[in-house]
């Protein structure tokens, strides 16, 4: 376990770990000071995929910007979607269709789960267990081919539309949500005996890693991150948008700060967002999934505007400075994982190397996003 | 009280004579539509706190002060439970200012967005940092000053974040040219 050694200085050396390095899930690097195995110092260098995301934002047209959305987050693309879609609407009063909600809510949270399924795979993978990606992906391709069938696409989404979506979803879309949902509830008991109750699992991730209530604070984690700290704030419930206040869903909570919770809030939470998508498509009302009243041209009025919403990492949130023209005058993007990512400098200092990189696994990295 | 009015009141320390505007009317936008060069918006906004509409802007309280009040005023949040979101840049480039706006939030379900905004000059744009306050400052203030070039005093490790380490060019400056 994690015993308080004494590091020395004077006899360290520098690791680098990535940019290509598999346990970094993408193009990132850490600059590990090391003592033997244990971290002195690190320090996490961002930006090579980096690719100016808020500057194309004031070159294109508000819609034009709507597909960039999908190259943030590829892992929640739709929750960025919505983000977006959120802030514009706000802006200039448009209103959405309860249909669109009801299917906005619907994809994002399939999309949800799609999102933890690759992060379980490739969790476990770093910890060693090759066997439940298999699973995993085998269980994501069911939403994957769900999504497709209405987005056209399968990963770097851009279905929502300024008040509603692309197109409605079809039949065949229902029942295969509805059997998928059958389908999640067994294999998430296939994966907590599988996984969850793994002793090798358990015996990585219980009491490693810790971050409390007070780094999350001084950094700004949020999502899953934050609630494995004990913080009961999910942006659906404290500050609820489009049609989650009609949903009867929980946000997992647990206390215990290390790697094991913030494991177990991901798996509690695919089971809430099935909770979620079976109620959606219980209500789902009839109507259209377009306003009949759009501004064609989208010019928000002068002003700031503000939209914040949780996606499978955490609260991704838009500050868009409008000065009345077609094109946004700033958007700032605060990406849920630049936050959390940060404290790991701090938190990873006296760890083994090995112990580290299974913490930087639980903290559900997308590089894309971070360097936007 | 709410977390919001108890917020305004810490806040308003900074602004002693002046009372509170509410929800100002908002700015005549067909005048600036037309002829942007000449529109009275640029004057710039006097500092001052501000009770938005949260249904129409998405957060509650619009703090400007000045830059020597930056620190004191992040503790008072720190110590109400707020939590930094993000930081970042505006180039008012007719004004000749730049802009940096910092967003706290709250794990709570009282729930308080607060953007708190400084002006500086554009040609000598230097901010007191923040990370002595909230740690996580210290990656949104060393992309402010790789996007926006402004300076933060104090900053342990200012160096380019995402641009390259050795980039001397400011992207989001509305004169950049690539």
């Amino acid at each position: 376990m994690n015993q308080p050694i004494e590091l020395q200085k004077d006899e360290t050396f520098v690791l680098n770990v990535g940019p290509q390095h598999p346990a970094t899930h993408g193009v990132l690097r850490v600059k590990m000071t090391m003592d033997g195995e244990y971290i002195y110092d690190a320090e996490t260098v961002l930006g090579y995929i980096h690719r100016m995301h808020e500057k194309m934002a004031e070159n294109r047209t508000y819609p034009q910007y709507m597909p960039n959305m999908g190259r943030l987050d590829y892992l929640s693309a739709m929750a960025f979607n919505h983000g977006y879609a959120l802030v514009v609407e706000r802006a200039c009063a448009i209103e959405v269709p309860e249909r669109a909600e009801y299917i906005r809510v619907l994809t994002v949270e399939l999309n949800r789960i799609s999102s933890h399924l690759v992060w379980l795979g490739a969790f476990v993978m770093d910890l060693g267990g090759f066997t439940p990606l298999m699973y995993c992906f085998d269980d994501r391709e069911q939403i994957l081919d769900l999504l497709e069938s209405v987005t056209g696409s399968r990963l770097t989404y851009c279905y929502f539309r300024f008040g509603g979506l692309y197109n409605d979803i079809d039949d065949d879309f229902i029942t295969g949500t509805r059997a998928f949902i059958t389908r999640m509830r067994k294999e998430l008991k296939m994966y907590a005996k599988l996984v969850t109750g793994n002793i090798i699992l358990q015996k990585r991730l219980i009491g490693h890693g810790p971050i409390d209530k007070d780094m999350c604070q001084r950094y700004g984690a949020t999502g899953p991150v934050a609630r494995g700290s004990g913080i009961n704030y999910d942006v659906r419930k404290n500050e609820p948008y489009s049609v989650y206040p009609e949903f009867d869903f929980d946000i997992p909570v647990y206390d215990e700060c290390d790697s094991f919770a913030r494991y177990m809030v991901r798996m509690d939470e695919m089971e809430q967002s099935l909770r979620i998508i079976e109620q959606a498509l219980d209500k789902l009302p009839d109507g259209p999934v377009n306003p009949k009243k759009k501004p064609k041209i989208i010019k928000p009025p002068a002003g700031d505007y503000y939209a914040a919403v949780e996606t499978a990492r955490g609260n991704f949130g838009i500050r868009m400075v409008s000065d009345g023209t077609k094109n946004a005058y700033r958007l700032k993007l605060r990406s849920p994982t630049y936050s959390n990512m940060h404290l790991f400098d701090e938190a990873c200092r006296g760890m083994l190397i090995s112990d580290a990189l299974a913490f930087m696994g639980s903290l559900d990295l997308v590089i894309p996003e971070m360097d936007r | 009280m709410s977390i919001q009015e108890t917020t305004r009141q810490a806040l308003s320390e900074f602004f002693p004579e002046k009372p509170v505007t509410i929800d100002p009317v908002p700015e005549p936008e067909s005048e600036e539509a037309e002829d942007g060069k000449k529109k009275q918006k640029d004057t710039p906004r006097e500092n001052g706190i501000i009770v938005q509409d949260y249904s129409m802007k998405g957060f509650h309280l619009d703090a400007q002060i000045n830059p020597d009040q930056l620190v004191r005023a992040a503790e008072i949040l720190f110590k109400l439970g707020y939590y930094i979101e993000s930081i970042t840049g505006v180039d008012w480039i007719k004004e000749g200012q730049l802009e940096a706006v910092y967003d706290f939030s709250r794990y709570d379900f009282d729930l308080c967005r607060v953007a708190v905004r400084v002006r500086i000059p554009r040609d000598n744009p230097i901010l007191p940092t923040l990370t002595g306050v909230y740690t996580g400052a210290n990656w949104h203030e060393r992309e402010t000053h790789e996007f926006f070039g402004i300076q933060f005093d104090g900053h342990p490790h200012l160096i380019p974040l995402l641009l390259p380490e050795d980039a001397d060019f400011h992207p989001l400056l509305k004169d950049f040219k690539a």
